[in-house]
């Protein structure tokens, strides 16, 4: 492992079931105090990669290392563990619906401390202040937006200021305003708090923008490159400038595989 | 031909054991996580509210529906033989024993069993299970087993009350309707039911149920597709596995309880 850094990702290769290799003999690292962006087309695995590193799921083969300590399935205990060192941003939030937004950030606080109420109520003003929305407190989630719930549930994920932050797609569905604040908190708060911090995402240019470094995942599951934002910006690979240009021809295929559209129409036969 | 049919049969068959296995290994998960449930007793206490006093009107309404057409149909049939007397009786061992039980748990699998697989079906499908683990929150002893003692402690008692009511309806159409001899009422009751055999049974067979209308309502949450259609799926199969599985039970039960006069 190298020394800087907080996860390694060693030859895994992943599927759901037998069918369908989700990722591909993947070997990834990421550096500590860095903002690092998986990006990739929808269903090729990104999100499949973060449940992974929280131990949602085992690899098929090969290993996810965090911190020096391979994360183990089936193991609760250490995974538990490991879980209260990452905070993990969902992308619709995952916010309980049946608390207030202010019971949503105490939540992890109130599970995981014996903090007395007084503290708490102070942290979570800070959590919701730093995502913009201690004036929200009290509001039930069925009133907030869907952009402010990514930020309640930010403000949930770094309650416990977590050594790592994962995000999933965090810019997914966000008006442009919201898109550049939920970026530049992404890295405020990995700077300020000294975090790491993981970002899946199809939005390159928003990524480009706050990432030190970036994965490109292809549709098969496999790294096509990785490299700094610049580097990947100058890169000639077809799939790369494929996806960094959101160009409709290239190595990746638009149409899922199939028969030819004569023949399921039965013409010219 | 035949073979295809036999390979079938044994699919089946190996699905429905396989099932079953997973089934029991998650109620033995939720049993297991019980104790440090029980050491968050507000969260157990809410459950109880939430499964057992929201079912309150229901019980009431239906236990006295039942108390009030038992009376009357018990009546018609006794009168006929001269046994009116014997109305309060029949219709005491034939709540604490069987109604109470049966139908507060037919009527608490639609009402607190669906209530339970949809709220966890939903919270599956909002990544609210998933966000609890990954915070290292096991949803099972924050989620399940909570609601697990709330369906277990409020069962028995919803009951209790069904049958209460039930006698109390029984009363009013036997006795202030009909005008059997009020004390004849209560006497015949006080004399032949016995608080053990008969009520114990009956409380007994209502935990039972408890248990198995409450297990079935989290199984099939838990373990619901996380899509509409999973969650309505899973709802309709909370109330229709729970039906069938009290329905067998109680007569086990009645069987291994009442087999000797």
């Amino acid at each position: 492992m190298k020394p800087d850094s907080l996860i390694e990702i060693d030859h895994v290769v992943f599927g759901y079931d037998r069918s369908r290799t989700i990722l591909n003999d993947v070997s990834l690292a990421f550096a500590r105090g860095k903002v690092t962006a998986i990006l990739g087309g929808s269903g090729c695995g990104k999100t499949t990669l973060l449940r992974l590193i929280g131990g949602v799921h085992a690899p098929n083969s090969g290993r996810v290392v965090f911190d020096g300590e391979v994360v183990d399935t089936a193991d609760q205990q250490a995974l538990f563990r490991l879980r209260r060192r990452l905070g993990m941003l969902f992308q619709f939030g995952a916010l309980f619906t049946d608390l207030t937004v202010f019971e949503n950030v105490a939540f992890p606080l109130r599970e995981h401390t014996d903090l007395p109420e007084a503290l708490i109520r102070d942290i979570v003003l800070m959590k919701l202040n730093a995502v913009g929305l201690r004036g929200a407190a009290p509001l039930r989630i069925s009133e907030v937006s869907g952009g402010m719930a990514r930020r309640i549930a930010l403000a949930r994920a770094i309650a416990l200021d977590p050594e790592l932050i994962m995000y999933d797609e965090p810019f997914a569905g966000l008006d442009p305003i919201s898109m550049g604040v939920a970026a530049n908190l992404i890295r405020k708060l990995n700077d300020s708090t000294n975090a790491t911090s993981l970002i899946v995402s199809h939005d390159v240019q928003e990524c480009f923008l706050i990432c030190d470094y970036a994965y490109l995942l292809s549709s098969q599951g496999r790294v096509v490159a990785h490299g700094t934002p610049d580097a990947l910006n100058a890169s000639e690979h077809p799939e790369v400038r494929q996806f960094i240009r959101g160009e409709p021809d290239g190595p990746v295929r638009f149409h899922y595989p199939a028969a030819p559209l004569a023949q399921d129409l039965g013409i010219g036969a | 031909m035949s073979m295809n049919w036999i390979a079938t049969l044994g699919r089946v068959a190996l699905q429905w054991l396989h099932s079953l296995g997973h089934a029991a290994f998650f109620f033995v998960d939720v049993l297991r996580r019980c104790p440090a449930a029980l050491r968050r007793f507000s969260l157990v206490v809410a459950q109880v509210h939430a499964i057992g006093n929201l079912s309150l009107v229901i019980i009431v309404a239906s236990g006295l529906a039942v108390g009030f057409v038992l009376a009357l149909q018990m009546y018609y049939a006794l009168v006929k033989y001269g046994a009116a007397e014997s109305l309060g009786l029949i219709v005491n061992l034939a709540l604490v024993r069987e109604l109470g039980p049966v139908v507060t748990a037919l009527l608490f699998a639609g009402r607190a069993g669906t209530s339970l697989t949809a709220e966890i079906g939903l919270m599956k499908a909002g990544e609210q299970l998933a966000a609890m683990e990954m915070m290292a929150i096991d949803p099972k002893v924050r989620v399940l087993a909570p609601r697990f003692i709330g369906g277990i402690v409020s069962m028995p008692i919803l009951a209790a009350l069904f049958s209460a009511i039930g006698i109390l309806g029984a009363y009013v159409v036997a006795v202030l309707l009909i005008g059997v001899d009020s004390g004849n009422f209560w006497s015949i009751m006080q004399n032949s039911v016995d608080v053990w055999r008969d009520v114990g049974n009956g409380i007994v067979k209502s935990a039972v149920f408890g248990v198995i209308c409450t297990a079935v309502a989290l199984y099939q949450g838990y373990e619901t597709k996380a899509t509409p259609e999973g969650v309505a799926y899973a709802t309709t199969r909370t109330v229709v596995v729970s039906s069938l599985a009290v329905l067998g039970m109680d007569f086990i039960l009645t069987a291994l309880m009442f087999s000797t006069p």
